[in-house]
């Protein structure tokens, strides 16, 4: 397995938020993808927004444009 | 896209099955509500999948199988409809959360529950079952196969030993029908819990519940039966007593379609089939260095499911370079098996299920093997 990388990585409360996200971004043009939530966060499944770690700062602005629904927001090696 | 996520759905089904989704959708009305054409085609489709089934898993009356929209409502009829407080009820370590979640709730409402533990590659014991029984013990259920390690219970033994010690027998079937033998006469299964999207090749949305005669089982819902109007409750009949509500027959007319491929080719040829890709798989990946495969593989009479981890990495992120880098979808995490993720150690790290279909091909597996080589000796 290669080495891991910088990402930001943000959680949401539940899968429908985590695809309101991806919606929302692909909508904004706002690059990131959707991930399984990493180990490195909490085991038990789910799915979480993973972006460049660059992201951060316009990925928090559009969080708070935005309604959806998220936990928290990490800036983590995965 | 090479797809080895079929313990979560199958994805590759039979044309036949969305051409009677789609046939449905054009042309069915509401089973069992009114006596018109588009009334009786439906209702006739959704018969003729209650035969089929009755026929695969050896049901005399298949009035018997009710239409459910999967397992997880079917074992919550089994566990919520079958249960009371101050019950005892036995269950294992290998179940999904679809029949630990509602064991739980029943615990919660005065209900006691034993269960079951496994040994190192996964497998019980049934005179633990045995062990297990108290005299208010009323019930046992428990999975034919898990879902993470695919290694199967003997739900023959296990329906002899309820049928010995008088004790209800309810079967999750999720991960076998449609792949493996199931018979309720012979495996005296009292309550089949099944679904219609894995296996049996049918569309999300379908499932069932067949329920021996003679057992009186509470409906989670009632409504509308097409039957018996004014009567205040729900009609207390097989099948309309588990039916409340207008049935998905678009699903169930594609369930009937799946039903009808497996009894023309045989259950037979399609586990065979399955067992050899599994097999192909992990004898191809079984040596690698670092390999850490669950459940046991020292018999082939096994769901076609191989879980493994790569060292210490963390399997979302192994599935999601699957997914990525080679467009092989597996399933990462814990599998809704909280119990036997507990039991194997991996809690923390989940584990990659790889799961096969017969419509699979050596060569996707092949290909499977060689991204698991490469993501394990990559620097």
């Amino acid at each position: 397995m290669r080495e891991k990388e910088m990402r930001v990585v943000i959680t949401f409360k539940n899968t429908s938020a985590a695809m309101a996200m991806e919606k929302f971004c692909k909508e904004e043009g706002v690059s990131g993808r959707l991930i399984p939530v990493p180990r490195e966060i909490t085991s038990g499944c789910g799915l979480a927004w993973s972006a460049s770690p660059d992201m951060k700062e316009d990925l928090l602005n559009l969080l708070e444009k935005c309604d959806i629904k998220y936990e928290n927001i990490y800036v983590l090696k995965i | 896209m090479i797809y080895f996520d079929n313990a979560a759905t199958s994805f590759h089904k039979p044309d036949s099955v969305a051409e009677a989704v789609y046939n449905a959708i054009k042309n069915m009305g509401n089973s069992g509500r009114g006596v018109h054409k588009a009334s009786l085609e439906s209702g006739r489709v959704v018969y003729a999948a209650r035969e089929l089934l009755a026929e695969l898993f050896n049901v005399k009356d298949c009035s018997r199988i009710a239409f459910t929209a999967n397992s997880t409502e079917s074992l919550n009829t089994a566990i919520k409809g079958l249960l009371h407080s101050g019950d005892h009820v036995i269950t294992t370590v290998l179940e999904h959360n679809s029949v630990l979640r509602p064991l739980y709730e029943m615990e919660g409402r005065g209900a006691a529950l034993t269960i079951i533990q496994c040994d190192a590659s996964g497998n019980i014991k049934i005179e633990d079952i045995e062990d297990a029984i108290r005299h208010n013990t009323k019930m046992v259920v428990c999975t034919h196969g898990s879902n993470l390690t695919g290694n199967l219970l003997d739900i023959e033994k296990i329906g002899a030993l309820c049928k010995k010690h008088n004790l209800l027998f309810a079967a999750d079937v999720s991960q076998t029908a449609g792949v493996f033998p199931i018979d309720v006469d012979r495996q005296n299964i009292d309550v089949l819990c099944f679904t219609g999207h894995k296996g049996l090749l049918g569309p999300q949305g379908t499932g069932g519940i067949y329920v021996r005669e003679g057992i009186d089982i509470s409906p989670l819902k009632s409504g509308g039966s097409g039957i018996l109007t004014y009567l205040k409750t729900q009609p207390s009949s097989m099948p309309e007593c588990l039916e409340a509500g207008t049935l998905n027959v678009h699903g169930i007319a594609g369930l009937h379609a799946g039903v009808s491929y497996i009894l023309e080719h045989g259950i037979d040829y399609i586990r065979k089939r399955e067992q050899e890709l599994m097999r192909r798989f992990y004898e191809g990946v079984r040596d690698i260095p670092d390999i850490k495969i669950y459940g046991d593989f020292s018999t082939s009479d096994r769901a076609a499911i191989v879980s493994m981890n790569i060292g210490e990495y963390d399997s979302a992120k192994v599935s999601d370079r699957l997914a990525e880098d080679y467009d092989i979808c597996t399933r990462s995490g814990g599998h809704c098996a909280p119990l036997m993720h507990q039991s194997l150690g991996t809690v923390e790290q989940g584990a990659v299920r790889f799961s096969f279909s017969h419509f699979n091909t050596s060569d996707e597996v092949d290909i499977g093997i060689k991204a698991i080589r490469e993501l394990s000796t990559e620097q």
